[in-house]
């Protein structure tokens, strides 16, 4: 007898038990599902962080100057400014690991517009900052070096700004908005971004040259250090890793440290952060996906289970078919390939109802959609081997019955 | 070599014993038998209940083995062969037709005639086609897609008689082949088998009636696990009678 004679008659006597057949490949079909929802779950949050984490700019560090030290307590890092411009400047040039660097100098305050006001954020930077930070521009342009230069009173707004001052879809270039009594002209709106891998908006602040921003907004001098932290972009060739070095090596150099002198300075590699969230999703979900292979097992067992069930009911069918010549392989053969049948359509249908359930939750949490074939396949091959492991038993006790013991069987 | 095999019985047991075994109690079901059938021949089988009648039949039917002794069919001995082996003489040399009919419930006739051409690796067009002339054959030509329980006895033992013709046996074997049947239906099976024989097929039957053992051409009796008689006789020709005759 033929493979498809075999399968032929696997599936025929399947038919005639359709709800018996459909509870027990249930167990294949919760576990198929179970695994396919649970890795494209995974997938989908990890694309989610990748999402975020790129939304910050890629390649990134952040330097933050040093910890202040008055009368023994001891400040954290960035308490005591001890970034000076110039270094900036030598970073901007010297460093060939070093695509771009700008300050970020942030306080909050109370905009106004004509008849709005809102409380906000404020950054004090340079226009490398929009490249470095990933920020792209919807209307209007980034202010200029030259706006820094002379500390012109321009400001970015963001699209929630834009929001509570304007409302909606309006665009403001052009307008005046004023932010300590001081009247500041909008050049530009950055394209929003949304959630910060912290979980605030990105979207509710203003960016303003630095200059302005300390002699304006912050009403100080301008003076030798940088009163916030430095983003830096490494230059993807060389990698963050080098771009640390090199930045270590530099700012100690000409911070005059001697050899058992600590950094006044913390860098702090941003693309490892991202790293490490990945790995943690990605822990999370091998996590899930090994419950859920679990229970692919469980719903193999429960087709050996029936299997047994049906090889005893059906003792005297086999005696028949070996009565008139079927051959032990042959009751094998269909047992075994109605094991094989029952779990590999509880696979397709597990792989479906997986499908729709991972279609809905990225729908409800707004994730991207990703299902990989690879796993699909694997899923399907992995229940193939559960019907054919847990269908093996039942499909040799069958093959060794005796002709005439099953006969007589009652 | 092939007039040699015509020479030789086509059924030649040998000192053939059975044994069963239940717990610490041994039962002998057969004692020893020396049997023997030429090719051709119809042989009715009495004897008592228990005499080893059943016993005897299965292992003829190579559904079963003798404890000690030889089995020679067709000059081959199968008692030596392997289960996959055995499968395939039943499949390929014998017929076999139980009492209990043994048919598979929720499956059409043709379905059940069609299953010894499945596993000799008949092609499915070829296999439907033999079936439904087996089945026309035993007069079920109309009853093809019926189910077992949808059939009387009669019509379900034909089906079983159709099944064990289908891949053209040279012997065909039935026990009780009538057990379950009425006087008039059990002829009409007679008047089957008288017909197979002069066709060249080579029948035993177990009975337990003598007006059914009349059809043969030779009966041997058993008790208790032996051979007690064995004579040749006239076979009465089977006629089935009009109906009218039955019903009064
Ligand atoms: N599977 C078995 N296990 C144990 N003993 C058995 C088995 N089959 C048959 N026997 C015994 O072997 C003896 C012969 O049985 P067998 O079935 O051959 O008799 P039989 O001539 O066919 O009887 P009947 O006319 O009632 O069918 C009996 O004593 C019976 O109890
Ligand atoms: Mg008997």
């Amino acid at each position: 007898m033929n493979l498809l004679e075999t399968l032929r008659l696997a599936v025929s006597s399947l038919l005639r038990s359709k709800m018996r057949s459909f509870l027990t490949s249930l167990g294949i079909i919760i576990g198929v599902g179970a695994v396919i929802a649970m890795v494209a779950i995974g997938d989908g949050a990890r694309a989610n962080v990748q999402k975020v984490f790129d939304s910050m700019g890629t390649d990134l560090l952040i330097i933050l100057p040093g910890s202040s030290n008055s009368g023994g307590a001891r400040g954290g890092f960035g308490s005591q400014p001890s970034i000076t411009w110039d270094d900036l400047e030598a970073i901007r040039t010297q460093v060939p690991s070093v695509r771009a660097a700008a300050p970020e100098l942030r306080t909050s305050t109370q905009v106004f517009s004509e008849d709005q006001n809102w409380r906000t954020s404020v950054i004090g930077t340079t226009p490398d900052f929009f490249a470095v930070r990933a920020w792209s521009l919807a209307e209007g342009e980034r202010f200029s070096e030259a706006d820094v230069e002379v500390g012109a009173k321009v400001v970015v707004l963001g699209q929630t700004v834009v929001e509570k001052l304007y409302g909606a879809g309006f665009n403001p270039v052009g307008q005046v908005v004023r932010i300590n009594k001081m009247p500041f002209t909008v050049v530009g709106v950055t394209a929003r971004k949304g959630q910060s891998p912290m979980g605030t908006d990105n979207d509710d602040t203003l960016f303003v040259p630095a200059t302005t921003f300390q002699r304006q907004v912050q009403a100080q001098s301008l003076g030798k250090y940088i009163p916030g932290a430095l983003f830096v972009q490494a230059d993807p060739t060389a990698g963050t890793a080098r771009a640390w070095e090199d930045l270590t090596v530099l700012l100690r150099e000409r911070h005059r440290l001697s050899e058992d002198e600590a950094n006044d300075f913390d860098i702090r590699d941003l693309s490892e952060m991202a790293n490490s969230r990945q790995q943690s999703t990605e822990t999370l979900s091998l996590l899930l996906a090994s419950i859920a292979a679990v229970s692919l097992v469980v719903g193999g067992i429960g087709i050996m289970n029936i299997m047994l069930v049906s090889v005893t009911e059906r003792t005297r069918e086999i005696g028949v078919r070996a009565a008139v010549g079927a051959r032990p392989r042959d009751i094998l053969a269909q047992f075994l390939i109605e094991a094989l049948v029952l779990a590999l359509l509880g696979g397709l249908v597990g792989a479906a109802l997986g499908l729709g359930v991972a279609r809905l939750l990225a729908a409800r949490f707004q994730w991207p959609l990703l299902v990989r074939p690879d796993v699909i396949f694997l899923a399907l091959g992995f229940s193939a081997l559960v019907g054919v492991g847990f269908g093996l038993y039942p499909a040799r006790k069958a093959s060794r019955l005796d002709p005439i013991d099953a006969l007589r069987y009652e | 070599m092939n007039g040699n095999r015509e020479r030789m019985p086509l059924i030649a047991l040998r000192g053939a014993s059975k044994v069963y075994r239940t717990g610490d109690v041994e039962v002998a079901a057969l004692k020893g038998v020396d049997f023997t059938v030429e090719a051709g021949e119809f042989v009715a089988i009495m004897g008592s209940s228990g005499s080893g009648k059943s016993t005897m039949m299965n292992i003829l039917g190579c559904l079963d083995r003798p404890t000690t002794g030889r089995y020679l069919l067709e000059g081959q001995d199968v008692s030596r062969l392997d289960r996959t082996e055995l499968a395939v003489v039943r499949n390929r040399t014998l017929g076999f037709v139980f009492q209990s009919f043994n048919l598979l419930a929720r499956t059409s006739a043709l379905e059940n005639v069609e299953l010894p051409l499945l596993y000799a690796g008949v092609s499915a067009r070829e296999r439907r086609r033999r079936a439904r002339e087996a089945l026309e054959r035993v007069g079920l030509g109309e009853r093809l897609e019926h189910h077992p329980r949808q059939l009387s006895g009669g019509q379900q033992q034909r089906v079983a008689i159709a099944r064990a013709l289908v891949n053209r046996p040279r012997l065909l074997l039935a026990d009780e082949p009538t057990g379950n049947l009425d006087s008039r239906t059990s002829v009409e099976v007679m008047v089957l088998f008288q017909e197979l024989r002069r066709e060249g097929i080579t029948l035993v039957l177990v009975t337990h009636e003598p007006d059914i053992a009349g059809y043969a051409g030779r009966v041997v009796v058993m008790k208790d696990g032996r051979i007690l008689s064995d004579q040749r006789q006239q076979p009465v020709p089977a006629v089935v009678p009009p109906l009218e005759e039955a019903v009064s």
